[in-house]
């Protein structure tokens, strides 16, 4: 069984590290401090760590009043409240004058599971990519959100990183650097590639791995780094592979994908097929039936890739797929 | 920096010759929200306030924030006085590439802390202040003025249970109580009082005061001063447009910039204020 590890299990271990080594790290969470395990710094440092209570957007006003006096906020509650509920305090407060928060939500996606739509975010990547001067960034193991909090704490300007949930497969080493605008192949191919974040990252390695007995050999690539998106990288994958699936625990409208589309549109036109959540909310559910019900399996990628290459093969204008507000299982 | 009222009597007429003057300039902007803040202003940055102009980012310094961030103009013209920068800047406001943006910008504006205009954010941001100033263990305090139509803003209210919360007893918040908002009076729009029961009520010390009055201005920041262990707040009875009688009460000079002939008209009335 391939080791898994919480990615906000990893952030609340990560975060009290380097509480220790950084006095001017100081911690808010909206009485969410167990669920996004910031509690551990908040033993460990209770005159750094503030809990505002159910008010999210004080919250977010304090982070920056707190920025703008030198310290390092790190803000952390449910990805559909920090982004949400509190959009235009980022916006004004924290974006507008580019202050030094770090915005680490937790719960991002459906597989947020029972608690239902109303605690489920499909929304966040889009509304914090939309803003100016912030730094979108969606790690898709543990070792890369070690990494990715340490960049955070480094880095001056806004930063939204999302994390789940769920346990995620671990990809890479321990030590594993993360670069701000760059993504990483994680399985080399050539027959087509997927542009990944998060849990789609390894719901697209054993796509993969299926295509691969049938010699499709698919190139997936870990697109971690959100806004700014690894520009470069994925458009020698459009050029080499010809065709590119897009895929994130998000809608398709906005996030990672839409990312994706507008740069191959104006630079690479090649068949692109986003998968996400179609335009729609998430419901109540186990994660696991959650994310079959809305087509985020290895089997519908498998069935995408196949649908893509041919377009990729036969008339790249041909429409295969209908309009329609069906799930992707039901178009493929 | 002066104690001195007859000499702030005398920079508060200053200020609102400027005020109405890079307004006209400007040919937008808030007149009557910026004219009932001037005593508060005066008060703090000529006076109470320990800051140093020329060193906008000294590390000991006492802060205040515009949380009614429309009051740009009189928070411009307090600044420039002081020497933040040049009051040449008072013609370019809200002009394109000017320093002085139609609500405060903390990137652009040496002197303004936080950025401001969407109301209702200006009080948690106060106190993420003055919680960094208390992990400092400076003894350094955070001023912050709020509108009374903004008090409505539910934002306002999370800010002041932390506040006392936290035991914020450096944050002092002063409630610009001019009676009127955009819409008409505040209460035919959405009634916010009582407004000391309110503040009390979130566990405050308030004090009222006739904010054009600086003796009660200053006896309520040094008792403010005084209070160890919760944060105070200064119900400040103001008049909108205080200063030029044809603006004074009017609703119709929230948003609104004077003309150049009401400027010629506000412009005689408070020189003979000046001369008197």
């Amino acid at each position: 069984m391939a080791e898994k590890l919480g990615t906000r299990d990893v952030y609340g271990v990560e975060l009290a590290k380097l509480g220790e080594i950084n006095k001017d790290i100081v911690v808010l969470t909206g009485d969410l401090a167990g669920s996004t395990k910031v509690s551990k710094f908040g033993k460990t440092f209770p005159n750094r760590f503030f809990n505002l209570g159910v008010a999210e957007q004080d919250m977010m006003g304090m982070a920056a009043g707190l920025a703008a006096a030198g310290k390092i906020p790190f803000v952390s509650t449910f990805a559909v409240f920090a982004s949400g509920r509190a959009w235009e305090q980022i916006r004004q407060s924290i974006c507008l004058p580019k202050l030094n928060v770090k915005i680490v939500a937790t719960h991002g996606g459906i597989t947020v599971g029972p608690d239902g739509a109303s605690h489920h975010s499909v929304e966040d990547i889009g509304l914090m990519r939309g803003l100016p001067n912030m730094i979108v960034i969606m790690p898709c193991d543990g070792h890369e959100t070690s990494a990715a909090i340490k960049f955070a704490a480094n880095h001056k300007g806004p930063i939204y990183i999302r994390l789940s949930r769920e346990k995620f497969p671990v990809i890479f080493d321990e030590n594993c650097p993360f670069e701000l605008g760059k993504a990483s192949v994680v399985r080399d191919g050539n027959d087509l590639t997927f542009v990944m974040c998060g849990i789609m990252v390894h719901i697209a390695l054993d796509a993969a791995k299926i295509l691969n007995e049938e010699g499709i050999k698919v190139r997936v690539i870990n697109s971690s780094s959100i806004k700014p998106l690894d520009k470069n990288l994925i458009l020698a994958a459009a050029e080499e592979t010809g065709a590119i699936i897009t895929g994130e625990e998000h809608s398709i409208i906005n996030g990672l994908g839409s990312a994706v589309a507008e740069l191959l549109s104006e630079n690479c036109q090649v068949p692109l097929k986003r998968i996400g959540i179609e335009d729609c909310f998430g419901q109540t559910g186990d994660s696991r039936d959650l994310m079959e019900h809305y087509g985020l399996t290895p089997e519908a990628l498998v069935k995408t890739a196949k649908n893509i290459l041919k377009k990729k093969q036969n008339n790249p204008s041909e429409k295969l797929y209908s309009p329609s507000t069906d799930t992707v299982l039901e178009q493929v | 920096m002066t104690k001195d009222i007859k000499k702030l009597q005398s920079i508060a007429t200053e200020v609102r010759v400027n005020i109405l003057k890079m307004l006209a300039k400007a040919g937008s902007g808030h007149s009557g929200g910026s004219l009932s803040a001037v005593e508060i202003l005066t008060a703090l940055y000529f006076s109470k306030m320990r800051h140093d102009p020329k060193n906008p980012y000294w590390e000991d310094r006492d802060k205040f924030v515009l949380s009614k961030g429309h009051g740009a103009p009189v928070l411009y013209v307090v600044l420039g006085l002081s020497g933040y920068f040049s009051t040449d800047h008072f013609d370019t406001l809200r002009k394109l590439g000017s320093i002085l943006k139609g609500h405060p910008n903390s990137t652009t504006t040496p002197g303004v802390e936080v950025c401001t205009g969407s109301l209702g954010q200006g009080l948690s941001q106060a106190n993420g202040l003055a919680v960094a100033a208390k992990l400092d263990k400076r003894n350094t305090r955070v001023y912050v003025l709020l509108g009374d139509g903004e008090i409505q803003e539910g934002q306002v209210w999370e800010a002041a249970m932390t506040a006392r919360h936290y035991k914020l007893s450096n944050v002092c918040a002063i409630i610009d109580h001019n009676g009127l908002q955009i819409d008409g009076p505040v209460v035919e729009i959405m009634n916010i009082n009582p407004i000391k029961e309110k503040w009390e009520a979130f566990g405050w010390h308030t004090i009222e005061v006739d904010g054009h009055n600086f003796d009660e201005i200053f006896s309520a920041l040094d008792e403010a001063d005084g209070v160890s262990d919760k944060p105070t707040a200064i119900i400040a009875r103001t008049v909108k447009g205080k200063g030029v009688s044809f603006m004074e009460g009017k609703v119709e000079y929230h948003g609104a910039s004077p003309t150049p002939e009401e400027l010629e008209r506000a412009l005689k009335e408070l020189e003979a204020v000046m001369t008197n």
